[in-house]
């Protein structure tokens, strides 16, 4: 089976995150950039059905120069090759421009089924997986723990508040990853070693045929006006006392006669 | 020009999802702000009692699209539906619940209407005729105020933060007839959690432990038993396989926003401080008085969980009694 996984890079979540100095972006200099980690669950769905059925994994990330060592990661895993839309013209797009740099892509490259991140921990948007779903006219399915795939169908399990839901879909199909999945697996030093020498084409807003009007930090629907660290609590007020059961009481007191929240 | 306000409801197993009553009164905030009506939509099969519910918090109309092929969401079928009832309307702004449904409806519909999307909001504030939507990112580190150009302008706010007002009117309910589309996904089961599980995302108060308790839970769920409470987890404690993903907290996990959120034996890493710093109030219960989440929290007390917990148990039941 042929399987496109979309990937980005995205700052790693143990990274402080501050605001530059235009105030509508973020400073980048001391981030350490990592394959975001819902993406990381994708690369493994894909190389474990790979291994089972055969097939191709194609890696689909849009980013900056620097997003290759994030595809090269998921060729150290397992996969064949990359495609890296890699254009100034494309930076700073919003979701659905790069939902439709993405599915303009996905038109030379062969795929029965779709797998992504149901979020990038950047932006945390949710919106790109499914926008090229619809793109490209095939159905989706959204945060799932756990996939089967039997002749021609996809069946996915889809985490919901409070339960799960068992959702079938006629491939092609595209789902997005949960938590739970699987446990992604680490890239093996001869596999750092292959993924050098594996193919990654890069491609341009003109190589997609995709307006370049429709794209970039200008053309956003969505604009950002400002970015703010969120509002500081007041100072955590420490609550003392001999025993266990003193500290207790005060908690609850305050919990209950001043929260009134017991 | 478009105009006009759409609040996307969201019903399961015959009763409306609290997200749907933040959105229409959000709504209601929105059109009086905007100077135009409010429109609630409701999809699902059989469901005349839950328009009737509706009224209570004001819409000026709820659009009812019910059809047995609408009784469980699926994202074909409503995003079809939507997009239709979307079309005919033209609302300049349409609301709805950054839940399961909303995170993976949005993006579909988006593509669909070529709209730009504000997801997961937790605030939406309107000067001069512009609408600016306030959305944590980075799981929270930051907050982003953006505006979106054309129209429609869809926006997702994130549940329990937007305060549902009740303002009943007697609003037209309306039943136009609906076409499902091409429909490429079934349900074919679903599986719910014992009903006195009380979801993360929504509750109203969450009991979160950490690696400080060592795998050990039982204190915990006690506690959050008296309270009426969730159970939540760091990553630390889910990585060990001492409580399962779904009651991860964080910027890996689920993001929360409880009135009170009690955190017992996390040490307060920044990736799960993200997911829950936008709680009312946080107490925190550690060990060590150095600990980060120290300095997130509202109440702090410095102890032995296995102490403690059990000791505030015991307090809650007296003042629950």
């Amino acid at each position: 089976m042929d399987i496109v996984v979309l990937v980005k890079q995205v700052p790693d979540t143990e990274s402080l995150v501050q605001v530059a100095d235009d105030g509508v972006s973020i400073k980048k200099q001391d981030i350490k950039w990592i394959m975001n980690p819902y993406d990381e669950l994708a690369v493994e769905a894909a190389l474990q059905i790979k291994e089972a059925q055969g097939g191709t994994v194609t890696i689909l990330s849009l980013g900056p120069e620097k997003a290759i060592e994030t595809i090269r990661t998921a060729l150290a895993m397992g996969a064949d090759h990359g495609v890296h839309i890699n254009d100034p013209a494309v930076e700073g797009s919003d979701s659905l421009a790069t939902a439709k740099l993405l599915a303009a892509a996905l038109k030379d490259i062969p795929y029965e089924l779709i797998i992504a991140g149901h979020r990038a921990v950047d932006e945390d948007n949710y919106q790109v997986a499914s926008a090229v779903a619809e793109l490209l006219g095939i159905p989706q399915v959204s945060m799932v723990n756990k996939v089967e795939l039997t002749d021609g169908k996809i069946t996915c399990h889809r985490t919901i508040e409070g339960g799960t839901v068992v959702v079938e879909a006629s491939l092609p199909a595209l789902f997005t990853t949960q938590r739970g999945l699987n446990e992604p697996r680490y890239a093996s030093l001869p596999g750092i070693m292959k993924a050098k020498k594996k193919p990654v084409d890069v491609k341009t807003v003109v190589d997609l045929g995709v307006d370049a009007a429709l794209v970039g930090a200008a053309n956003r629907k969505v604009k950002i006006k400002s970015l703010s660290l969120p509002p500081e609590r007041q100072t955590v007020k420490m609550i003392e006392g001999e025993a266990a059961s003193d500290k207790a009481t005060a908690l609850v007191k305050i919990l209950h006669e001043e929260t009134k929240i017991i | 020009m478009a105009q006009g306000v759409f609040a996307i409801t969201e019903q399961r197993d015959g009763e409306l999802r609290k997200v749907s009553f933040e959105a229409v009164s959000e709504g209601r905030r929105v059109a009086d702000g905007l100077g135009t009506e409010l429109t609630a939509v409701l999809l699902g099969s059989s469901v005349d009692g839950l328009a009737e519910e509706l009224k209570k918090y004001g819409p000026d109309k709820i659009l009812v699209a019910d059809d047995a092929g609408l009784a469980e969401y699926t994202t074909d079928a409503y995003s079809n539906v939507l997009a239709e009832l979307i079309q005919s309307s033209d609302p300049a702004v349409i609301i709805m619940g950054a839940s399961a449904q909303g995170k993976d409806l949005a993006g579909r519909l988006a593509a669909k209407l070529d709209a730009g999307v504000a997801m997961d909001c937790v605030k939406i504030q309107l000067e001069n005729g512009n609408l600016t939507y306030t959305r944590p990112m980075f799981g929270g580190k930051i907050n982003a105020d953006v505006e979106i150009e054309g129209a429609p302008q869809i926006v997702a706010i994130r549940p329990n933060v937007m305060d549902t007002t009740e303002a009943a009117k007697d609003s037209v309910i309306e039943k136009p007839a609906v076409q499902l589309g091409e429909v490429k996904t079934a349900i074919v089961e679903k599986k719910m959690e014992t009903d006195d599980k009380v979801e993360l995302t929504e509750a109203d108060i969450i009991v979160s432990g950490g690696r400080g308790t060592g795998g050990d839970y039982a204190g915990i769920e006690a506690l959050a038993d008296a309270l009426g409470a969730a159970v939540g987890a760091s990553r630390s404690a889910v990585d060990e396989g001492w409580r399962p993903h779904s009651d991860q907290v964080g910027q890996t996990g689920k993001t929360v926003s409880p009135t009170l959120y009690v955190a017992c034996g996390i040490s307060g890493a920044i990736q799960h401080l993200a997911g829950m710093s936008t709680s009312k109030y946080i107490v925190a219960i550690n060990k060590d008085e150095e600990a980060p989440i120290f300095s997130k929290a509202d109440f702090g007390i410095v102890g032995d969980l296995f102490e403690v917990v059990p000791a505030i148990t015991e307090e809650v039941k007296k003042v629950k009694e």
